[in-house]
């Protein structure tokens, strides 16, 4: 098994996260926090109906964490609020392209469980 | 050139590690988390195996042979135990780890000990076990839990101890040893502040008494709790030692079979001391594990292990410190437990890249968040040392974390 997770495609949303920062206007607004590992996770979505016309994000955490929230925020911007719903560890993993160890998942899952709590409150 | 332990002929203990012969992937297991847990030579694991291939059965139930033997074994551990920190066996309660060690006789000290307005000085530097069981019965029971900080090193000042005792203390709750910082506190100097003013000393030994000589009686130490799993014995045992004379004055917390002498519809006495502070079927294996881990610990010496440990925690520090970005925890003496980080990388994100590499490190808040919040870090990553440890690993330590700077860079 390659155990490498840092691979490139994650280091550089690491290192240089898309959607990052607070937005003047958004119409809702969550943060998650995940106590094993420290990491935060805000989220401010701007709807148009039901589409995601826009998503920011800011947090800080290790690197799976903030490089999930930078490839999802980009990944479901345009999607229907419905389909981001019903998203799940497999899709993220999709994204995310790198096999994750059951102890560091938390982390992977971190932005999506935020984006969905934000979007059912 | 390789160097070797003065006080240790580790290539030889590793060999009675049955773990040190798996494969992290390719690599060799480099493991450098034994604070969380220690691992287990063979003669610990025979003396489980042992004991339910010929003597399984209850403790102080059956009068039968195999009952008898067990009831022995189990008994002479306590012995054991008692002989290993100085104490009687009558103030050894076995109990399921530190956590339970704690939690069980707070909860007796509160029930039958403790007084609305009295005061409890914790400190800073505490397990979540030592802190969180205070912080919840003083609220509940209207208690003054008093904190004592740390300085900027990491030390606890005794002069400051002095400006928070009061004749409302009844109870001093610290750390022998920092499962962050490695810090070792002054617990004669702390106990005599103690007893001087009338108030009891809790010792949290989780990290003191794998790793160093300890005796109650000349420390004075009214009550320590420690893990067994730390001390090269399984999970699940711990001890409690209570002195005799506060055994005697508190209730149990835990009550059911084993603990009672008599019962009746309307009342219940208890069992002579220990027993009555061991509510249910113990964890027997895990007694007569720590006993096996007490022999193993005492043929290799702990003098000689705690000595060991001091100089492979030196040896990381003067290693760790050149490199750039690198920022030790705690004070400059300090046992075998290194706290860092390395620049603004994640401490779990450190942790998965030594651990491509069979380095076992722990990252994170190690259970200590107030500590963590004092420090204004969110979390470290640690390193610490026990007898199976080499100067060689913390080589590897230091060399791998070149590499999690070439991968974060
Ligand atoms: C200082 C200290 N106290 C208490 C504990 C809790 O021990 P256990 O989890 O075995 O109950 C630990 C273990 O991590 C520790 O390091």
């Amino acid at each position: 098994m390659d155990s490498n997770i840092y691979v490139e495609n994650i280091l550089d949303h690491y290192h240089n996260p898309r959607n990052f920062g607070k937005p003047e206007k958004f119409d809702i607004y969550r943060n998650e926090f995940n106590p094993l590992c420290g990491d935060k996770i805000s989220v401010f979505i701007k709807l148009n109906k039901n589409i995601i016309e826009d998503i920011k994000f800011t947090g800080n955490g290790c690197a799976i964490s903030q490089a999930a929230a930078s490839i999802l925020t980009e990944h479901i911007k345009g999607k229907d609020i419905e389909e981001i719903k019903q998203y799940g560890e497999h899709q993220i993993m999709e994204l995310l392209g790198i096999k994750i160890s059951h102890l560091r998942l938390k982390c992977a899952l971190l932005s999506i469980k935020t984006i969905q709590n934000a979007l059912n409150q | 050139m390789k160097l070797m332990s003065k006080y240790l002929d580790v290539e030889k203990i590793k060999e009675d590690f049955p773990i040190f012969q798996r494969k992290i992937g390719n690599n060799q297991l480099i493991y450098l988390d034994s604070a969380s847990t220690s691992h287990k030579p063979i003669s610990v694991l025979d003396s489980i195996s042992n004991f339910y291939k010929l003597h399984n059965s209850n403790v102080h139930r059956g009068i039968y042979t195999l009952s008898e033997e067990a009831t022995t074994l189990y008994e002479e551990s306590r012995l054991k135990v008692a002989n290993f920190i100085g104490a009687n066996d009558n103030e050894i309660i076995f109990t399921h780890g530190t956590t339970e060690s704690i939690n069980m006789v707070a909860k007796s000290l509160f029930s039958s000990y403790l007084k609305k307005g009295d005061e409890i000085i914790t400190t800073n530097l505490e397990h979540h076990s030592n802190f969180v069981p205070w912080q919840y019965l003083s609220k509940k029971y209207g208690l003054k839990l008093i904190i004592w900080e740390i300085s900027k090193e990491g030390n606890l000042d005794l002069g400051k101890l002095e400006n928070l005792i009061t004749d409302k203390t009844k109870l001093i709750a610290v750390t022998h040893i920092s499962n962050v910082l490695g810090t070792i506190n002054p617990i004669d100097k702390i106990a005599k502040i103690a007893h001087k003013n009338n108030s009891l000393i809790l010792i949290d030994g989780a990290q003191s008494v794998p790793h160093t000589q300890i005796n109650v009686k000349e420390l004075n130490i009214d009550i320590l709790a420690f893990s067994g799993h730390k001390m090269l014995a399984t999970t699940g045992i711990g001890v409690l030692y209570v002195k005799k004379d506060i055994l005697d004055k508190i209730d149990p917390s835990s009550f059911g079979g084993g603990m009672i002498s008599q019962v009746t519809q309307e009342d219940s006495m208890w069992a002579p001391i220990p027993w009555k502070f061991e509510a249910g079927t113990p964890n027997i294996e895990g007694a007569i594990s720590i006993s096996a881990a007490i022999d193993y610990l005492n043929k290799v010496g702990l003098n000689n292990i705690h000595n060991h440990e001091m100089q492979l925690s030196k040896y990381a520090s003067d290693l760790l410190v050149k490199i750039p970005g690198l920022q030790l925890y705690g004070p400059n003496i300090k046992s075998g437990i290194i706290s860092f980080n390395l620049g603004k990388i994640h401490p779990h994100d450190i942790s998965t890249v030594l651990d491509t590499q069979g380095i076992a490190v722990r990252g994170g808040h190690h259970c200590c968040m107030p500590l963590m919040k004092s420090l204004c870090i969110n979390g470290t990553t640690r390193a610490s040392f026990y007898l199976y440890n080499t100067f060689e690993d913390i080589e590897y330590l230091s060399k791998f974390l070149l590499k999690v700077k070439e991968v974060f860079k």
